[in-house]
């Protein structure tokens, strides 16, 4: 009976946070929502007896991915903010279609199997041996490239996000039609009261923010 | 009697729906980033529960390599708005078309 509740609380809990994930529209809001759906899901890997995959979760998920969203976010400031632009209606009746068709697919799908009852698993199961046993072993060629696509993505990173812009041709025009620049409140400042508020100014304005 | 296997695939199903509409209908790169990692966590709860359902442990594996291929991503991917909001100043999906032909 614990068992159920603890599912029906995670159910809410990571719908929610998803469904605010996506249409909160703010890069900083989407981020906190995305924390609570992946505890949520943690939730859900302990009652599947994954033990460690929930502890990975937490720390490796909610804990470092989650924080490099935030520093991007915080640095981005508010040219991360979702643009307040009107789209057609049908793009998003288009989405929902789309997105309702293949979650319904995968509804009927599992609907037209008979789940009796999960295997029967010992107390060991989905302990960080029994993992490390699985990844050493059978799936070391797995767990080696994992290892080289990490170390690829951090050079990658680190090469992406130090290097200076090109320099822009006199005559090449901008590619963006030039707004005028307008000052933009932002969540950060606002929520915390801070005394000295960052003047953020979107569009147009962009190129000259970053050189120090 | 504990809640069977099917409602948890029904709840990851939901997930990458969501996760869908995000990718589909958002502007802001770092929303569409935050959309596919709903749904590669949609995809680890199911892998996760037909693990628990077979009680074979690859699924758990499988699940442990798909985070990383996450993690990846969003170091490639939050690099890649860094370096595009620099040059271009503002971030929309919609406007960044300078590699279209």
């Amino acid at each position: 009976m614990t068992y159920d509740i603890v599912f029906v609380v995670a159910s809410v809990v990571a719908i929610l946070a998803a469904l605010m994930v996506v249409l909160s529209g703010n890069p900083f809001i989407s981020s906190l929502a995305l924390i609570g759906n992946l505890i949520a899901l943690a939730t859900f890997y302990i009652l599947l007896q994954s033990d460690f995959l929930a502890a990975a979760q937490v720390i490796v998920y909610a804990g470092a991915v989650m924080i490099m969203f935030l520093f991007v976010t915080a640095y981005l400031g508010g040219r991360a903010d979702e643009p307040t632009r009107q789209r057609p209606w049908w793009q998003t009746l288009a989405a929902l279609v789309a997105a309702a068709g293949i979650a319904a697919e995968i509804v009927f799908g599992v609907a037209r199997e008979s789940f009796l009852h999960g295997a029967v698993v010992s107390e060991a199961f989905g302990s960080p041996q029994a993992i490390a046993g699985r990844f050493l072993g059978r799936y070391l060629l797995a767990f080696e490239g994992t290892s080289v696509l990490l170390l690829i993505a951090a050079v990658g990173g680190v090469v992406l996000a130090t290097r200076r812009p090109a320099p822009r041709g006199a005559d090449e025009p901008d590619p963006f039609e030039v707004e005028p620049p307008r000052r933009v409140q932002t969540l950060q400042s606002s929520v915390m009261q801070a005394e000295t508020e960052f003047e953020i100014v979107r569009a147009g304005g962009g190129d000259g923010q970053d050189k120090a | 009697m504990h809640v069977g296997i099917e409602w948890f695939i029904l709840v990851s199903a939901i997930l990458f729906g969501i996760g869908l509409f995000g990718v589909f209908t958002r502007r802001s790169p770092l929303i569409l980033l935050l959309s596919v990692e709903i749904m590669l966590n949609a995809c680890n709860l199911a892998l996760i529960s037909f693990s628990r359902y077979l009680g074979q442990q690859s699924g758990q594996v499988f699940a442990l390599v798909v985070m990383a291929v996450a993690a990846s991503e969003v170091v490639v991917g939050l690099g890649l708005i860094v370096a595009v909001a620099r040059r271009k100043g503002d971030l929309d999906v919609d406007r960044l078309t300078g590699l279209r032909g």
